[in-house]
């Protein structure tokens, strides 16, 4: 019983505990260093599997829930806890940093890469957990500072400048978001008479609509910078081209889905009149971004800014699921959350794969790659095609379902956002060809060196959930089903209880 | 039972795949093989079973797993004739086809890819077959398309192939999307995506205008997979991959997954006239257009692909008259006749070295008899002499489409003809004409098990038209139409013909007496008066040269969407992402950073400036205070 009501506050600061017993090691353990990392991340994943077990998916509740009083003056709580929503962004978050970790190949300063994603994890964790708005806030933003680092230090030539304008650029959504909490806390203390900052206190208020029009924009800006959906999107092009590879993985894989995490969480059911009259424009965003990014991704010299680009046009394709807020569309939407995760993670990871070889990212210098590395071009292959939602993958049953959903609530939404089944293929196969295919142009080329085992053994799981998750996806959506029902049911009354367990 | 069906091709690919380049190359060839003839087997002790049953018995349904609970679509399985037909010949001419491919390919470095792509092709078009629900049958119409792809670049290091085989999946694509579109139709429609489902729901009166385009929608899925006019563009370049490969895939099997879905789907198509009617016209068009695309190529594969397209196009025309089983019945006669087609011209190839164009082949009887002769067999089954089977099956829907309409009939006859001339041209050209120099040595005939292959393959092509022969000869044979008989549980309903009058005769003679005149003047035109060739290729030189450009559609292609995209793409790039958005986020920077500089005097440390700044504000107060009291 009380192990788990710890269990969340156990998963957010055991990362952080790792990254201050690394920084208090002498410099002489410098070869541990990553193991030691990595053991942290991993008992952070054992624990993480501990908490999908002991999860009760037959419930909407909060489950886990934790709630201590920190600054009583002002109704500040450290309150946690998750449903389905939250669950599988945990693990996915959980699943993929022992991955980076293990992956990394930074030469230099690695105690301060590790202790970063350490600290990174424990942020994300906490942003994902968190049901107070405050407790949210400070994770939220305590996310950008290990990841300015990670680009600033570890990343390319022009890293200065992209670590700058990704951290301008979502501190500037986070602000806006911070007014609007505040704004939230003197309604409630208005209409109550105390101060809280409990999100569950909030779902109660009544805002009139003017106010909430504006306190949703103040959310879905920071949301949508974070997506991020276009025209807030060129931070990212910029960040993943200069992030050194696990801060790509990370980026894409996890806190782009913190956007989406911040509608289904706050925007939606927080200010339901607000988003409903917002919804065309919002749809709008989406769809132009799905078609947008496709394009954009066609015109790319580099790979990684290929991928960035594939990345925005799937975040559009995942907030049109979310917009149309039907059980289908919410359903797809969070499920492509994780697939997303997983298949571009892993195209980030390749992509410094061959980055850690031949030092450069253009695709023109690149090309026959196939005939020199045939293992890495296979799940190179694996890879792009669960993400252009080959059937029997992942990326399928996530795009299906957000299709359908779209279809539902309008079918001309789904026939735009369908031309990314199309384009999708356009770009990724495009690039499959340019950088697989053809005769090796390229003397560097033909002594490229095939994947290591360390390499492959870093793939290998993010494979086997390809596959899984695409033949075989009744558990995941088993876990989340019932949430994202009441969600689409009762977002306009939403009301989150604490989940009692059944004796 | 089912699942074995489908267990083992799966096995070979996992085995192949990622054993095969340790495994030696028998073990490689023999395990592909054998996993698809255990298929057979498997299929054809299901058939001898299916017959011993009364006919309301034969249908297996298997339910696997849920797959997408959400959605209530399941992983499940129905084997009914219908689908018991296809998989005999995915199998049966599949297993033949891999056989060959262990001589073809046998000196390929990487014989096991291309053993284990081959497997996976099969598995993925049994599961197109075998699966019950259209969500599932998706798996498998997206698998063959990737093997398709992964097929079409297997020599990837040439950079065309590569290209041909993106192209492929992104026409194909075009049309998928159509089908997703209809699926999502169906499901809010109907609710469920389950084909035995869909069959016994009822369609009420208002639903129609929906279901007309559904059929339609997924018709366009089906002009993708089946290369039909607009998107049977990516066929002829897909001739890239190796010959085995065109013969399995682009001949026999996945292009006509398209007609199997329509006769799956027959249900639908019979309540809506005119998505029937649309069917039968993109099909007798395309038959049409596409033969007279073939008439004057010069590669042996791309008269062979065009041909492919020409034939999917009468099947269509059958189907989309709702003559069912006699579109299924020229699926399977094409599936003998042009997997041996394509095999002997891959015989040809293979002695010649690679070589594919016809105009350096000629006198080639002599050096490669075997090829020769069921080279001839294929030609004659393609162009309807009987009593070969491509006699039997085109007969019938000619004399359907007669019933139908009368305009249908001519047109049909027109397309048997013109694949008379364009059949027979490639045959004279090739085997018969001058021998031009350089071919003359090291010619070698078929070896044994590519010879096996080419006889079995031969045999069908001869007898396979016995599965259906016409009532109208019934006597004649003393045999019944065993196929429509078969078929008869599957299809509900089908168009009603009589049989046996004095018309169907007539028709059928004026056919094979027009075929038989055709084909003796192309025989001889490019045989043994090669001065009418010439001299009709100059008096026709216009349409010669429309002919051998093939309507210059691909550069249309190129010239109204590919470009488009691309420096749309461009353009995109350059202006809006650089040159508005970050263009205005870093005049927004510059802002910031000139007010931080501009206003950088205030802050100048004189403490007398500070306290002037200090009175005006305290005076501005005041002022404002005495205001609204005031």
């Amino acid at each position: 019983m009380s192990f788990e009501n710890h269990l969340l506050t156990l998963l957010i600061f055991l990362p952080l505990c790792g990254a201050l017993l690394l920084c208090f090691l002498p410099k002489s353990l410098e070869s541990k260093f990553q193991s030691l990392a990595l053991l942290f991340s991993l008992l952070e994943f054992i624990l993480s599997l501990f908490l999908l077990r002991t999860f009760d998916s037959s419930s909407h509740l909060l489950q886990f829930a934790q709630k201590v009083l920190w600054i009583p003056s002002l109704g500040i709580s450290f309150f946690v806890g998750i449903d389905g929503m939250s669950l599988w962004l945990i693990l996915l978050t959980t699943f993929l940093t022992p991955l980076v970790i293990f992956s990394s190949t930074v030469g230099q300063h690695i105690k301060g890469y590790m202790a970063c994603f350490l600290i990174l994890e424990t942020a994300m964790i906490g942003t994902f957990v968190s049901l107070d708005l405050f407790l949210f806030y400070i994770f939220w933003e305590l996310m950008l500072v290990p990841m300015y680092f990670i680009i600033g230090i570890w990343g390319n030539q022009n890293r200065i400048y992209a670590t700058l304008k990704f951290f301008i650029y979502t501190l500037a959504g986070g602000v806006c978001m911070l007014l609007a909490i505040l704004f939230l806390v003197v309604l409630h203390y208005d209409q109550f008479g105390t101060f809280s900052t409990s999100l569950l206190d909030m779902y109660s208020l009544d805002i009139p609509f003017h106010p909430q029009a504006l306190l949703f924009l103040a959310f879905a800006l920071a949301f949508l910078i974070k997506i991020p959906s276009i025209p807030f999107h060129t931070w990212l092009p910029d960040a993943h081209v200069e992030a050194p590879t696990g801060g790509s993985v990370i980026l894409a894989g996890v806190l782009l889905k913190m956007g989406i995490y911040g509608f289904l969480r706050f925007a939606i059911p927080l200010f339901p009149n607000a988003l409903h009259f917002f919804t065309p424009f919002l749809v709008t965003l989406a769809l132009a971004g799905v078609i947008y990014g496709a394009f954009l991704a066609l015109a790319q010299k580099d790979l990684k800014k290929l991928v960035a680009y594939s990345s925005i046009s799937h975040m559009g394709l995942i907030l049109l699921g979310l917009l149309v807020l039907n059980s289908h569309g919410l359903s797809g939407s969070v499920f492509q959350m994780l697939s997303h995760g997983l298949s571009t993670g892993a195209l980030f990871l390749m992509v410094g794969m061959i980055y850690d070889r031949r030092h450069t990212k253009e695709i023109a210098l690149l090309g026959g790659l196939t005939k020199v590395m045939p293992v890495f071009s296979v799940f190179f292959l694996i890879i792009t095609l669960a993400s252009i939602a080959l059937p029997s993958t992942n990326g399928f049953i996530g795009e299906f379902l957000i299709l359908i959903g779209a279809f539902e609530k309008n079918p001309l939404y789904a026939i735009l956002g369908g031309t990314s089944v199309v384009l999708g293929a356009y770009y990724m196969l495009w690039m499959i060809q340019r950088v697989l295919f053809g005769p090796i142009q390229h003397e560097e080329n033909k002594v490229l060196q095939d994947l290591s085992w360390k390499e492959i053994a870093t793939l290998i799981p993010i494979v086997i959930f390809i596959f899984w998750m695409g033949l075989y996806p009744k558990p995941f959506f088993q876990k989340m089903e019932k949430s994202l029902d009441y969600l689409a049911a009762h977002y306009e009354r939403y009301d989150l209880g604490i989940y009692e367990k059944k004796q | 039972m089912l699942s074995t069906l489908l267990l083992f091709p799966l096995l070979g690919f996992l085995v192949n795949g990622l054993l095969g380049r340790r495994l030696p190359k028998v073990a490689v060839s023999s395990i592909g093989c054998a996993s698809v003839f255990i298929s057979f087997a498997t299929a054809f002790y299901l058939l001898i079973d299916f017959l011993q049953s009364p006919e309301g018995w034969r249908e297996i349904t298997v339910t696997l797993f849920q797959w997408i609970p959400l959605l209530g679509v399941d992983v499940s399985l129905k084997l009914d004739s219908l689908s018991l037909l296809l998989v005999l010949v995915v199998t049966g001419v599949g297993f033949l086809i891999h056989l060959y491919s262990a001589h073809y390919m046998g000196d390929d470095p990487s014989l096991a890819r291309y053993f284990s792509y081959l497997n996976l092709f099969t598995f993925a078009m049994l599961l197109l077959v075998l699966a019950n629900n259209l969500l599932f049958l998706f798996i498998g119409w997206e698998g063959v398309g990737l093997c398709s792809y992964l097929l079409i670049g297997f020599w990837f290091e040439d950079a065309e192939k590569a290209q041909a085989g993106k192209k492929a999946f992104l026409v194909n694509r075009i049309g998928d999307l159509a089908f997703l579109i209809a699926l999502f139709l169906i499901f809010t429609t109907f609710g469920t995506l389950n084909i035995s489902s869909l069959k016994i729901s009822e369609v009420s009166p208002d639903q129609l205008q929906t279901l007309t385009l559904i059929t339609l929608l997924l018709f366009i899925g089906a002009c993708g997979k089946s290369a039909q006019i607009p998107l049977y563009v990516w066929l002829p370049d897909a001739m890239a991959g190796p010959t085995p490969v065109s013969a399995l895939i682009h001949a026999a099997t996945m292009v006509t997954a398209g007609i199997y879905m329509v006769a799956r789907l027959h249900f639908w198509y019979l309540l809506t006239p005119f998505s029937m009617t649309v069917v039968a016209t993109v099909g007798i068009v395309t038959a049409l257009f596409s033969a007279s695309m073939a008439f004057f190529q010069n590669d042996i594969k791309k008269v062979l692909a065009y041909s492919t397209i020409s034939q999917l196009g009468t099947m269509f025309l059958a189907v989309g008259i709702g003559a069912f089983s006699a579109g299924i019945f020229h699926l399977i006669t094409h599936a003998f006749f042009k997997a041996l087609l394509f095999l002997a011209a891959g015989s040809v190839i293979h002695a010649l070295h690679g070589e594919q164009d016809i105009q350096k082949m000629g006198n080639l009887k002599s050096k490669l008899p075997l090829t020769h002769i069921v080279f001839l067999f294929g030609v004659l089954a393609i162009i309807g002499i009987p009593p070969f089977s491509g006699f039997f099956s085109k007969d019938e829907i000619l004399w359907f489409a007669f019933n139908k309409n009368p305009l249908f009939w001519i047109l049909g006859l027109l397309g048997a003809l013109m694949t008379t001339f364009y059949m027979v041209r490639l045959f004279a050209l090739v085997f018969y004409g001058f021998a031009q120099k350089e071919n003359k040595e090291h010619l070698h005939e078929a070896p044994p098990l590519m010879a096996l292959s080419l006889i079995l393959l031969a045999l069908l092509s001869l007898g396979g038209g016995l599965i259906g022969v016409p009532h109208s000869l019934y006597a004649f044979f003393n045999m019944y139409n065993f196929l429509e008989h078969f078929l008869n549980p599957v299809f509900v309903s089908q168009l009603e013909v009589t049989h046996g009058g004095l018309n169907e005769y007539s028709l059928m003679i004026i056919t094979v007496v027009l075929t038989i005149a055709t084909a003796l003047w192309t025989f001889l035109t490019f045989h043994k008066y090669q001065e009418w060739a010439e001299h009709l290729r100059i008096k026709c030189s216009k349409i010669h040269t429309l002919l051998s450009n093939k309507y210059y559609i691909d550069e249309f292609y190129t010239w109204a969407f590919v470009l488009p995209v691309k420096k749309g793409s461009e353009v995109l790039l350059k202006f809006l992402d650089k040159g508005t958005i970050d263009g205005s986020l870093h005049g927004l920077g510059k802002v910031a950073t000139l007010s931080g500089t501009g206003l950088k005097f205030l802050q100048n440390g004189n403490i007398q400036s500070y306290a002037l700044g200090l009175v005006i504000g305290t005076l501005g107060i005041l002022l404002y205070i005495w205001s609204t009291l005031a």
